[in-house]
């Protein structure tokens, strides 16, 4: 490791904390985001690259726990965070096997999002996921206009948001025991 | 050999038949991440590529120095259009336009060369340092002008011209309303970049996986530029996110595939958002002149309009564009005397193409607005006007066609209006217009309600010979479809699971993954026509296999095969015999092709008459907004809508497309636009093009008007366009209604209402 | 590039002290943009993700002058609509709330906005309107402030030095009503086409109003406060006069110097600053009384 007035510059190769692993980051280049280092040296592609300038959301990733676009993280300076994408999100033992026909393990709002028509593309559908999660984990029950508005940095062009919201709802009434 | 990970998809579990609302079998993978869309293709040894594109809407090219790009470490190669051996052009409809620009660059961001690098920052450096000596020329950007201009191309300034003369041109009515209007250029702004990987096979040929709408089509073009012959080019489709039109052109794949073969390793090609704004086509801007006639009853008598539209630099399909916008010029309704003049010209603008609607959007707003005027005019209330004038089975349309399917677009009008209206705004900031910027001043907040119809054909029109392949395979229970289908997000997969499932009584169907190797087109993944022409090759594939099943049972029970029927949900039932498809076919393998094809239509003639289309679709939108005058923004509060949508195939997914329609309707009405100044494009970014989000959505009402299609499979009508046609204009109507404003573009902006 | 990701304010402060200057990386949402798409190419590259000392803020009691909050640069828009922050500073609480989305706010930073200097910064009008103060400092112990109407010089242009980083921002917690109403064309997610920022105290009789995204820099014009200040009738219990209202909202608008771009019209700009000064000063009038 090097030093430069006591304070480290990050070196070529360094280790990220993903989804609770340790990974090793070699390859990249300085200054490329976490979302590439993601992406093309970790082989994590939920995080989805629609717009790389934080507009759209399809790159949401948590990093200590905060919703993030992972486009505007530098990699480097993620070293050393919990780091959680998509693929993360799935409890224990949900290791992606064949989808439909074996079984995978699902957490309720990616399950709710495949009922409910929240999918139609997809490429939208990661960020949406992590969003929704880290949405219902600091508000339980939010009213529609909160659910827009705290989704309004995930942008969908397929579905207008009417299923996705749906999806939503779903899961609220489901962890609320509230019909839906 | 690569390794490109692109597996089948599996259907779900019993249960999803047509009519039912079976899971997406591809949502597992979405909703996990694991989806390979084909941003997230990877190759070992992969390099990336990237596109040099033109600053200037009109150049000539005195020199390229590629030379500084290649003495950059990591640059694998750079290709120009000395490197392009095969076709200098490609085109859907006319092959007018450059894999790369030779001499001259006619728009902003017309590809000039491609690089390929080890890592996608390398290759943008070596973009950087290739040298173009540029000698601008002036920019054709006035369509108005450019007709009248020197011709910006050899194939000239006037891609097509459309005269429909109906009618009595003599014929006036009692009342006349007379209107000029315009639409601005609005992006498809599908979320998933252009992107594919291109990989060498290592004899001359190459396989692309990539996200198109249309897999066969984009093959031939490809190999005609590469000079190879079709089956040494193999495309397959690579997840696509979102398409809307934007990806019936070739993009990159000409580019990967060039880059691919001279470097001699996988290529992988992503565009970022700026580029993805240049690299595709766009909806065409339309300027358009209406004279409505009409008697003092009602009833409309003439239309008389001039459609423009700009087509910018290449043709694309503006040539089939400029031809919907024509024939549906009138509007869903009996206008018994018409005259249309509809031309689409080239300019120095980006090139526009297809977008969801083509061509039936921009004269909506059109004819609309002047159903608008007529009504005011007449003292009749908009909706009684437009149920006066409704087109009904059995009419005839400006160009001599008769309906011969079903046109439901009274019961559309009446679901429409049926709905019920949403409250008054709450205190919620998101329910007043200005949102979370506070700006809103409750006792000035000014509600308007505003109505619209529209319609357009389904399927390719105008004589195209339009066709789907596909194969059914039936073994041990299991379904095994191959279709070349471009599933865009639209569902076609779940459709195919569903129709296999019904006509089979199977269980288990498997999508193999499509491409341009195991089966013949599918067609395009556009025109609302894969329900109709995928699903009914499907269908009748599967058909087939049934038919062989019915032999092999009906010569194991020793009975004539006529003697057992085959019933709609999959069933062979004869005497004393009630057995699934798949039941009965046990452990034996059946297989069969098919190919659909809808019947022939006819081109226009010199006047604008014929058959030109196989089917219509209609949908009718009532928009409630709400509205602050002062500072004129706008809240769109609620659309209810009636759609004819023949048969409902899958419920859920109708109503995703219905109300994703719409969003993209109601951005076009206040936000979308593609800003251009002198040729160049000033909001290429999801920063300044604003597509509405979650907190600019309305609340969807709809009901699905169920209507069987005699000639469709099922009778089911594609449901993806009519949402997007007449919402912007029920939106445009109910901000005139707010405000008093009579607006007469789209999108409407704040400064267009104060 | 070399990227350097400080753990303390002084190591930062000596990275910065090099020439050339690292470039300083706050919440990224402007920087990680421009080097996703190779707009900039920094030679070094100093995040500022580790200096959890500037994401705190605290309240300074001040003995004559009002109590001032002491924001440190990188606390996050998400912070500022904290219930705290939000009743000490709401006009800041309420621009926050109308930056980017969610993943935006909860990166993007009070230091950064005011790094960036964008004449469509969100928090730049509160903070201009607010007399508050940035806090800049160098290697060496070195430190001065600077108000923030003369931090900012121009479109994306500030005073700071090289060498220097935005350490705090100090926003003395003003006892009136505070409103801050932005114009966009979409309900999330979207660039300023003018916002105004408003502070009236109706104990202290003070006014102030500053425009965002109408000119180079946030827009005040004091002439127009005390032409206000001096009309209104502190003492009524109703609404104030309309002919102040117009009349300052029209002072306000003939101030601004907006320009015509792809977002809007000057014209537009114009008119909706003259529609937002008025709502401003009558919501604070009312909520201030």
């Amino acid at each position: 490791m090097t030093r430069r007035h006591g304070t480290r510059v990050v070196d070529a190769v360094y280790e990220l904390t993903v989804n609770g692993q340790p990974r090793q980051v070699s390859g990249a280049h300085a200054g490329d985001s976490l979302l590439h280092v993601l992406r093309d040296r970790l082989g994590l592609p939920g995080a989805k690259n629609a717009c790389e300038q934080g507009e759209c959301g399809s790159c949401s990733v948590l990093v200590d726990g905060v919703l993030v676009c992972a486009c505007l993280e530098l990699a480097e300076a993620a070293a050393g965070c919990e780091i959680t994408t998509v693929e993360g999100l799935a409890p224990a033992g949900g290791e992606p096997g064949d989808a439909a026909l074996a079984g995978d393990v699902l957490t309720d709002v990616q399950q709710a999002m495949v009922e409910a028509g929240g999918v139609q593309c997809g490429f939208c559908t990661p960020g949406f996921v992590v969003a929704v999660h880290d949405l219902l984990d600091r508000v339980p029950e939010p009213t529609t206009l909160e659910v827009r508005e705290a989704l309004a940095g995930n942008l969908c062009r397929c579905t207008g948001y009417g299923r996705i919201l749906a999806a939503v709802d779903q899961v609220v009434a489901v962890r609320t025991g509230r019909p839906s | 050999m690569t390794r490109v990970e692109s597996p089948p998809v599996r259907g779900g579990p019993a249960g999803g038949r047509v009519g039912d609302s079976p899971v997406r079998p591809d949502g597992t993978p979405k909703v996990q991440g694991r989806f390979a869309f084909s941003s997230d293709l990877h190759a070992e040894g992969m390099l990336w590529g990237r596109t040099l594109r033109s600053p200037h809407p009109h150049a000539r090219i005195a020199a390229i120095d590629v030379g500084p790009a290649l003495a950059i470490g990591g640059v694998s190669c750079v290709v120009t259009a000395a490197d392009v051996p095969g076709a200098a052009t490609y085109g859907l409809i006319s092959a007018d336009q450059p894999v790369f620009a030779r001499d001259v660059v006619r728009y902003e961001g017309e590809p000039v060369a491609a690089v390929a690098a080890e890592h996608p920052d390398t290759a943008r450096r070596a973009l950087a340092a290739i040298t173009v000596t540029y000698e601008p020329l002036p920019a054709l950007t006035d369509p108005e002008a450019a007709p009248g201009a020197d011709p910006i191309h050899p194939d000239g300034n006037v891609i097509r011209r459309i005269e429909i003369v109906h009618g009595d041109p003599a014929v006036t009515g009692d009342v006349v309303v007379e209107g000029s209007y315009e639409v601005g250029m609005q992006d498809q702004a599908f979320l998933g970049p252009e992107s594919g990987l291109a990989v060498p096979d290592g004899e001359g040929g190459v396989d692309l996986w990539v996200a198109t709408q249309w897999l066969h089509e984009d093959r031939d073009q490809v190999a005609a530029c590469l000079g190879l012959a079709p089956e040494q080019v193999r495309l397959h489709l690579g997840g696509v996110g979102g398409a809307f039109g934007g990806r019936e052109d070739v993009s990159m794949q000409v580019h990967a595939c060039l880059l691919a073969l001279a470097a001699g390793r996988p290529v992988k090609m992503s565009y970022l958002r700026d580029e993805s704004f240049l690299g595709h086509v766009h909806r065409h801007p339309a300027r358009m002149r209406y004279r409505h006639h009409a008697t003092w009853e009602g009833d409309l008598v003439r239309v008389d309009a001039e459609v423009l539209l700009d087509g910018g630099a290449y043709a694309s399909s503006s040539a089939a564009v400029v031809a919907n916008a024509a024939r549906f010029a009138c509007g869903p309704y009996r206008v018994p005397h018409a005259t249309v003049d509809a031309v689409c010209v080239r300019t120095n603008n980006p090139p526009c193409g297809a977008m969801r609607g083509f061509g039936a959007v921009q004269v909506c707003f059109a004819y609309e607005s002047q159903m608008d005027r007529l009504a005011a005019r007449l003292g009749i209330d908009p909706v009684e006007l437009r149920l006066r004038n409704a087109l009904g089975p059995g009419d005839m349309l400006p160009t001599g066609q008769t309906i011969t399917g079903t046109a439901p677009v009274a019961e559309c009008i009446r679901a429409a209006a049926a709905h019920p209206l949403p409250p008054p705004p709450g205190d919620g900031l998101l329910e007043r217009p200005g949102g979370a910027g506070r700006t809103d001043d409750p006792g000035r907040t000014r509600r308007g309600v505003g109505f619209a119809v529209g319609y357009k054909n389904l399927l390719y029109s105008e004589g195209f010979d339009d066709t789907s392949e596909a194969r059914v395979r039936l073994e041990a229970g299991v379904a095994t479809v191959a279709c070349a289908v471009a599933e865009v997000g639209q569902g076609f997969v779940t459709i195919a699971t569903q129709v296999a499932r019904t006509m089979l009584a199977c269980d288990a169907v498997v999508l193999e993954p499509p491409d341009t190797v195991g089966v013949g087109s599918a067609g395009s993944s556009s025109a609302s026509r894969q329900t109709w022409m995928s699903g009914g090759a499907v269908q009748r594939a599967c058909g087939l296999v049934a038919d062989q099943v019915r032999s092999a049972l009906a010569r194991r029970l020793d009975v004539a095969p006529e003697s057992l029927s085959l019933t709609e949900d999959g069933r062979l039932v004869g005497p004393g015999v009630d057995v699934g498809v798949a039941e009965a076919a046990g452990d034996e393998v059946y297989e069969a092709s098919a190919v659909h094809r809808h019947r022939p239509t006819t081109p226009l003639d010199g006047t604008g008459q014929g058959t030109p289309d196989v089917s219509f679709v209609f949908a009718a939108h009532r928009a409630v907004v709400d509205v602050d005058p002062d500072l004129g923004l706008v809240r769109v509060v609620q659309i209810a809508t009636g759609q004819d949508v023949g048969r409902v195939l899958h419920p859920t997914q109708v109503m995703g497309q219905i109300e994703g329609g719409i969003a993209q309707g109601v951005g076009l009405a206040v936000m979308e636009e593609i800003v251009m100044d002198g040729g160049l494009v000033r909001n290429p970014s999801f920063t300044d093009y604003l597509v509405p989000t979650a907190a600019d959505t309305p609340d969807v009402l709809a009901t699905c008007i169920e209507q069987p299609e005699p000639d469709a499979p099922f009778g089911a009508k594609g449901v993806g366009e009519p949402p997007t046609i007449s919402s912007t204009a029920a939106v445009a109507a109910a901000i005139r209604a707010a405000t008093g404003v009579d607006v007469t573009r789209v999108p409407i902006r704040p400064w267009d209402l104060v | 590039m070399t990227v350097l990701v400080p753990d303390r304010l002084d190591d930062a402060l000596a990275a910065l002290a090099d020439d050339p200057a690292p470039t300083v990386l706050a919440g990224g949402t402007d920087l990680m943009v421009e080097l996703n798409y190779g707009r900039r190419r920094p030679r070094d590259v100093l995040s500022l993700r580790r200096l959890t000392e500037l994401r705190a803020f605290h309240v300074e009691r001040s003995g004559a002058g009002p109590d001032e909050v002491v924001l440190g640069a990188g606390v996050t828009y998400t912070a500022l609509l904290g219930d705290e922050l939000a009743d000490l500073l709401p006009a800041l609480a309420q621009a926050a709330r109308t930056v980017g989305s969610p993943q935006i706010r909860n990166t993007g930073t009070v230091g950064g906005n005011l790094g960036t200097g964008s004449p469509a910064g969100d928090t730049l009008p509160p903070l201009v309107a607010l007399d508050a103060t940035v806090e800049l400092a160098s290697a060496g112990g070195h430190r001065r402030r600077l108000p923030v109407s003369e931090f900012l010089v121009g479109p994306k242009r500030t005073a700071l030095r090289p060498g220097e980083l935005i350490v705090a921002v100090r926003v003395p917690v003003a006892t009136g009503a505070r409103e801050f109403l932005k114009i966009g064309v979409r309900n999330a997610m979207v660039i300023a086409v003018a916002s105004c920022a408003l502070v009236v105290d109706r104990e202290r009789r003070t006014l102030a109003c500053a425009l965002g995204a109408v000119g180079p820099v946030p827009v005040r014009d004091h002439d127009a406060e005390l032409w206000a200040t001096t009309r209104l009738d502190w003492d009524a219990t109703g609404p104030p006069h309309p002919s102040v209202v117009e009349g300052f909202a029209r002072r306000m608008a003939a101030a601004s110097r907006p320009i015509d771009d792809h977002r809007a019209t000057a014209d537009y700009r114009r008119h909706a600053v003259e529609v937002m000064a008025r709502r401003a000063l009558e919501r604070a009038w009312e909520r201030a009384a």
